[in-house]
């Protein structure tokens, strides 16, 4: 059976790429710092030794619409083109290609539908920054197959933070169970507190520094029971307009376990937003050799 | 109110470089345009097969018009749709970097919880 070598949860702060590879007086103060901090989070990955990577991410509105929108996406194809002109446009973002892992798409999609979720598929989907950004961050070289998985975590109605969490569970039962030799490690990218298109975007940090503390708390020691009791579809609106995206965080959990600590965390308080960094190794490092 | 369709143009506006700029040089005329020719558009099917129905309220076709940002906040826009697409429009327009994105901050201000509800 495969192996689930490692399982990571981060933020996904589209301009990193721009701000790590900007010099001379473009290069913002905090560029050095952030650059040190990805690039320890990137050994996390590496450590692992992955040869196939699960992302999970949400489309922005770039490929995925309202007139037919699911709630949980798996890609099944064996290349995926990536990031959008609005992308490029705003963020600076490469276009970029990515290979697929089409045998674990499909067993994805069909032990998923048996095990109770209503999987949407996709043969055809360009990706955007929410899973390049992690390839960028933790895996530049953009050589490993992935499967991308989408969940909707902005446009009303989403689904309840349980269901993320659950999901969350059953991906890992299904990868621990894939019939393969291959290493596998997921990689998820959410919100802690988040504006966007509000009042409260851009500030000093991000609109609400006691959400985000609590929520590196509950992430960083694997404490679904009080994430799941403190927040819910409603509340999440309080800390930032844009806060459901911590949903990714919570599905993060459920693949890494109740309870379980995380082996690395680290944060990077940037001038809006709380930038958190997350990685488990479920069988230990030394313990997923092969 | 119809935050479907307010939604579709900002969409559809935001993602075509050239609507872009007609929308930030001409944003009348283009809303007008983009009612009459795209509106009932099926994004994903040809264009004979299109819907029938829709259309924006005074207030929204107003709002689109005069680029008039906080009036989509309170219309129920989503606002990813509205800052990603207001921010292609104005931010060459400011010296700071984020400086639009301040601006559209400052310019909601007022604003507090509970915001419009962005359902569709």
């Amino acid at each position: 059976m495969a192996q689930l070598v490692a399982v990571i949860a981060s933020t996904h702060h589209p301009f990193y790429y721009r701000a790590s590879t900007a010099t001379g007086q473009d290069r913002p103060p905090f560029a050095d710092e952030w650059v040190r901090k990805i690039e320890a989070f990137r050994a996390t990955l590496t450590r692992a030794r992955p040869d196939v990577l699960v992302m999970v991410g949400s489309d922005h509105f770039h490929q995925l619409w309202l007139d037919n929108m699911p709630q949980f996406l798996v890609g099944k194809a064996p290349t995926y083109d990536a990031n959008w002109y609005n992308e490029e446009r705003e963020f600076g973002l490469p276009r970029m290609v990515l290979p697929g892992q089409e045998d674990l798409s499909a067993y994805v999609l069909r032990e998923g539908l048996d095990a109770g979720f209503d999987l949407a598929f996709s043969n055809e989907l360009r990706i955007d920054h929410s899973i390049t950004c992690p390839i960028i961050t933790l895996r530049p070289q953009a050589d490993l197959p992935i499967v991308p998985i989408y969940t909707n975590i902005f446009a009303p109605p989403l689904p309840q933070p349980r269901r993320f969490v659950q999901l969350g569970q059953t991906l890992r039962q299904l990868i621990e169970s894939w019939p393969s030799q291959q290493r596998v490690a997921v990689i998820g990218t959410g919100h802690l507190s988040l504006e966007l298109g509000g009042p409260r975007q851009f500030g000093a940090h991000g609109p609400d520094p006691e959400f985000d503390r609590r929520a590196v708390e509950w992430i960083g020691t694997g404490d679904l029971e009080k994430a799941l009791a403190e927040v819910t579809l409603e509340s999440l609106h309080l800390p930032g307009n844009a806060t459901h995206g911590f949903m990714d965080f919570m599905l993060m959990m459920g693949i890494a376990g109740e309870g379980n600590r995380a082996d690395h965390v680290d944060t990077l308080d940037l001038f809006h937003t709380m930038e958190a960094y997350f990685t488990w190794y479920p069988n230990g490092l030394d313990g997923g050799s092969s | 109110m119809s935050k479907y369709l307010l939604n579709k143009f900002l969409f559809t506006v935001d993602r075509d470089p050239e609507l872009v700029e007609r929308y930030r040089e001409q944003p009348r005329e283009t809303v007008t345009w983009w009612e009459a020719q795209e509106a009932n558009r099926l994004l994903n099917c040809v264009t004979a097969e299109a819907s029938t129905w829709l259309a924006f309220d005074d207030t929204e076709r107003e709002a689109l018009a005069t680029h008039d940002y906080p009036a989509l906040f309170d219309l129920g826009a989503h606002p990813f749709l509205t800052l990603t697409l207001f921010i292609a429009l104005f931010e060459r327009d400011h010296d700071m970097p984020l400086g639009f994105q301040l601006e559209y901050a400052s310019r909601l201000a007022d604003r507090t919880l509970p915001y419009p509800d962005i359902s569709t």
